[in-house]
């Protein structure tokens, strides 16, 4: 499939399609993958990278990308389209600039989980017949595929492309995930259980601002968090309420433009679930302002900038916020 | 050597800790080991490193300097500073235990940062040699042996026992407060594990990564460089790496107003944030490149130039492996290499 996909991105660039390319680059080890942008057949060929531990979403670049002279071509995961349409629903991607080639999605490997069955000093990684064969500097080692799917990956919500210019691969469909088990498990918690274990998670944050920085739907100019001008600037969480306040904060700021693109989780360097906490807006807003889906199309009103006489009323948010 | 079996650590643990504080590397998850306060029962993680480095003991994400309160005209201001209790860390490994090292330059030189020093006075840095690396370690580029650590006292585990090595006044005196629990032991089958871990270093990935491109002399070429556009280009700008780095040392300083008084405090700071070294006129780097520039031109250029060529990184790997976007200082250095 990468061999495909280098060949289509270069025939884009010699006919003028587009002049660059937004993939993905090789590092030093086998999963040590960068986003990248291409603009020649010889970088493409030398470097391009897109196997199954190629997790990075790239559609946050293609807003500055979309605003250069030419077209770029994008290769975009089902999951990343979503992220894609999103960011055109809101005016930060420029749709006409870009030329998307949907491409096949995971399940994809996430190297923390290879460690985190003590495996170590990893030189490469290949999944033959999704058994992982895994090289190390102590031997070779293997475990099943399926132990080492990214958490992003683990609750897949479609396989379906929601925009693309063409395709390479078979286009699949929205998905019936359980994805909201988690959520279900926290809401049947007492209040002070729920609260312990996000004390408990919460509490491991070093404010790198991966999450926020990584976040499709985290687009703003300038963050609170980070202007001195809207009161609430803060740069290190200086007790409890500060280090939930960010996430919390956070959670509500993209709530009904999450598209549970999983990214947040998948950077953080402390292993915070952070995806649950959109995901419990997600269920929300699905259930009190019925199904919607971030970023599956561009035209339709979001639950939260919309009005309807049958909206529910807020009494009833509030009730359900009451033990 | 002085040792004891492994079966009797955690009693020596229980030991320290009755006498003073003591943090240890504890999992909490696989693959997530964290410095814990000791409680009894605890167990040492395996893991070869900690997520977070060893430096915030000494050099905490926050901490408060001063309080003001205002009286009219009058501005009284309150030294908080508290004498810091003694405390042992054990565990740490020779790159964080290198480190301190590099801190130190920076806090204890004129003029003296009495908060870090405070802590650094009190705290005994008891280290543990290595003996499994992982593909990204490369402590021995900036020349640090990882089987025979520096700190107070080397802890070295040959499978059976851990042997101790106190190499400085505290780490004798470290050894002299626990010798009751220690025996002489055979280190025969130490220099094997030592020689073992050796060879494996020699075989990493990374062991033939040189710094022989960078250094203080080499400023304007390094920066000037036009490779620093396409590595920088998918910087997130999110301080990860600043902040599970061991030597990063910049902090921001502010003041909090509470209502009642103001509360001064001084939190880590990312030279990746668009908000770093900020001033009246703005911000001297206004491109995430120029930002990035900083952080690699800081441990490869400016630290060397100011600190007898000593470089400001020690090759413990983190970047490699929590940087959301996989961009870390071997890339740039191989980047920017003149072969």
């Amino acid at each position: 499939m990468q061999e495909a996909m280098i060949k289509r991105a270069k025939e884009l660039l010699a006919d003028g399609t587009v002049n660059r390319v937004m993939g993905w680059k090789r590092g030093e080890f086998s999963y040590d993958i960068t986003p990248a942008v291409f603009e020649t057949a010889e970088e493409l060929d030398a470097e391009f990278v897109c196997d199954d531990l190629t997790q990075a979403n790239v559609s946050k670049y293609l807003i500055k990308e979309s605003r250069k002279e030419g077209k770029i071509l994008a290769l975009l995961k089902p999951c990343d389209t979503y992220s894609f349409n999103q960011l055109v629903k809101e005016h930060r991607i420029i749709r006409e600039n870009v030329y998307v080639i949907g491409i096949p999605g995971g399940p994809k490997i996430d190297i923390e989980k290879i460690k985190a069955k003590e495996i170590s000093g990893i030189l490469s990684v290949k999944n033959e017949d999704y058994t992982l064969k895994i090289e190390t500097i102590y031997g070779t080692e293997t475990m099943p595929y399926y132990e080492a799917i990214s958490g992003k990956c683990e609750n897949c919500k479609s396989k379906k492309h929601v925009v693309f210019d063409e395709l390479i691969g078979e286009d699949g469909d929205v998905l019936e995930s359980n994805r909201f088990e988690m959520v279900e498990k926290l809401e049947n918690m007492t209040a002070q259980e729920r609260y312990d274990f996000w004390r408990d998670q919460l509490s491991k944050c070093i404010r790198c601002n991966a999450c926020r920085n990584v976040c499709p739907a985290c687009t703003c100019e300038n963050c609170v968090f980070d202007n001195p001008k809207s009161g609430i600037d803060n740069k290190a969480a200086a007790d409890s309420f500060e280090e939930n306040m960010f996430h919390i904060i956070r959670a509500f700021h993209v709530a009904g433009r999450c598209t549970d693109c999983g990214e947040c989780s998948r950077v953080c360097p402390q292993n915070i679930p952070l995806h649950l906490l959109n995901r419990k807006f997600i269920k929300d807003i699905n259930s009190l302002y019925g199904e919607y889906q971030a970023g599956a199309d561009t035209t339709s009103r979001a639950p939260l900038n919309d009005y309807s006489t049958d909206d529910c009323e807020p009494s009833i948010v509030h009730e359900r916020g009451v033990e | 050597m002085l040792k004891i079996s492994a079966a009797k650590l955690n009693d020596l643990f229980d030991a320290i800790s009755a006498k003073q504080t003591l943090y240890i590397p504890v999992d909490r998850e696989p693959n997530a080991a964290e410095f814990k306060k000791y409680e009894s029962g605890m167990k040492l993680s395996a893991s070869l490193n900690t997520i977070r480095s060893a430096k915030d003991f000494f050099f905490p994400q926050t901490e408060n300097l001063a309080d003001f309160k205002m009286n009219g005209k009058n501005i009284e201001v309150k030294d908080i500073r508290e004498e810091s209790e003694d405390f042992v860390i054990f565990g740490v490994r020779a790159c964080d235990a290198r480190s301190f090292g590099i801190l130190d330059k920076v806090f204890l030189s004129e003029p003296v940062d009495s908060f870090y020093k405070n802590r650094r006075d009190h705290g005994t840095v008891v280290t543990m040699a290595c003996t499994r690396p992982s593909e990204t370690c490369f402590c021995t580029t900036f020349g640090i042996d990882p089987t025979v650590p520096e700190g107070d006292c080397a802890v070295f585990f040959d499978g059976e026992n851990y042997f101790f090595l106190d190499r400085t006044e505290k780490g004798t005196k470290f050894v002299e407060s626990i010798s009751d629990m220690l025996e002489e032991g055979d280190a025969s089958k130490l220099a094997e594990v030592q020689e073992n871990a050796r060879n494996i270093m020699k075989k990493l990935p990374l062991a033939n990564l040189s710094t022989d491109s960078f250094g203080g002399d080499k400023l304007n070429e390094l920066f000037d460089s036009d490779k620093w556009a396409d590595l920088s280009e998918a910087c997130i700008g999110c301080g990860t790496c600043t902040f599970v780095c061991p030597t990063c040392q910049c902090y921001d300083i502010r003041d909090f107003n509470t209502g009642r008084e103001i509360k001064r405090f001084r939190c880590w700071d990312s030279c990746m944030y668009s908000d770093f070294t900020k001033m009246a006129h703005g911000n001297p780097r206004t491109s995430q490149l120029e930002r990035f520039r900083q952080r690699f031109m800081h441990k490869l250029v400016y630290f060397p130039a100011n600190n007898d060529g000593e470089f400001g990184c020690v090759g413990c790997g983190r970047c490699l492996s929590k940087c959301p976007i996989s961009m870390n200082i071997v890339k740039v250095m191989k980047a920017l290499e003149v072969k």
